[in-house]
């Protein structure tokens, strides 16, 4: 259980060092002004593809002894195009994705509970309209 | 270090994604009984909620103990300083700060603020979960197994951060 908690805690201070969780390297990276975030996403987009194939070609088994599957997503692309620009849109606005709202939670922003809240009421608004809504 | 993570998870047979932590939470909180989206094995889940809470003490433990020496700055370009100033944020380089004003309980009270803060949260909420993932999940997790919708989805992230920065902010912000 612990295991989580402390896998949590990596990517808090990393994503924190990284500033990866300020407004503002949002706002440059959406202006294209700055090689960081692009650094950071594509270093690790890097590192992952390389550690996918080994999982892959491998057949790496997790610790629980059962083979890591990665789940393929769904091959339509209206979902992700239309959920993934509304997602941009809330991503440049509040200058935050999930894991920094967290992230910056702990560090004493408490007003994100009110974003948390709002991101909670956006999956459940969700959840009812999912059958009206192009996939 | 983020693929590392990546790894881990996937080394303890999880999938890594922050956002679908709001869709446990909905279901913990009963949304089960008003649509079926709710309606799955939500308990199976709870190793993300540790995730999650991970991520608050690893903001807490940096903030407070791992601070770098000029504070909390984020080392923005020169262009992006003249940039913010085009839309009235005033700040000299080296000064801009981690996180906005508008983090606070008392800009919530500014139509702003609440645009951002609830707006913003209900945008990545409905947004992340339209689109099966987050920048964690689809960003990261997603083009590391070269999965064409997660490429999709990252698209769809930009065109609509595109949208806002260049077509909404000159609005919100002047």
């Amino acid at each position: 259980m612990s295991k989580y908690i402390l896998v949590g805690i990596l990517f808090g201070i990393t994503l924190y060092k990284a500033e990866a969780v300020s407004w503002y390297r949002i706002f440059e990276m959406f202006h294209f002004q700055s090689f960081h975030m692009y650094g950071i996403i594509f270093s690790a987009i890097a590192v992952g593809v390389l550690v996918v194939q080994l999982i892959k070609r491998t057949h790496m088994k997790s610790m629980e002894g059962k083979e890591i599957v990665i789940q393929d997503k769904d091959k339509r692309w209206q979902r992700y195009i239309i959920g993934g620009f509304v997602f941009g849109l809330g991503w440049a606005l509040a200058g935050i994705c999930p894991g920094p709202m967290f992230i910056l939670l702990g560090s004493g922003y408490t007003v994100l509970i009110v974003f948390l809240l709002s991101a909670m009421t956006g999956t459940f608004v969700y959840g009812l309209l999912r059958s009206k809504l192009p996939h | 270090m983020i693929a590392l993570i990546m790894f881990i998870l996937l080394s303890f047979g999880k999938e890594f994604g922050i956002s679908a932590n709001f869709r446990v939470m909905c279901a913990a909180d009963g949304a089960g009984d008003m649509a079926d989206f709710f309606k799955y094995d939500w308990k199976s889940q709870g190793w993300n909620l540790l995730v999650a809470l991970g991520a608050m003490f690893g903001g807490y433990l940096a903030s407070h103990y791992f601070a770098s020496p000029d504070g909390a700055v984020a080392h923005v370009s020169a262009t992006t300083v003249e940039s913010l100033k085009q839309l009235g944020f005033n700040f000299q380089e080296g000064q801009v700060p981690l996180v906005p004003e508008f983090y606070s309980w008392e800009a919530l009270f500014s139509w702003r603020g609440l645009l951002v803060i609830v707006g913003g949260g209900f945008l990545v909420g409905f947004g992340s979960r339209y689109a099966g993932g987050c920048t964690s999940g689809h960003a990261i997790s997603g083009m590391s197994a070269l999965q064409l919708g997660s490429m999709y989805a990252v698209i769809g992230f930009f065109l609509g951060g595109l949208f806002m920065t260049y077509v909404l902010f000159p609005l919100i912000f002047n």
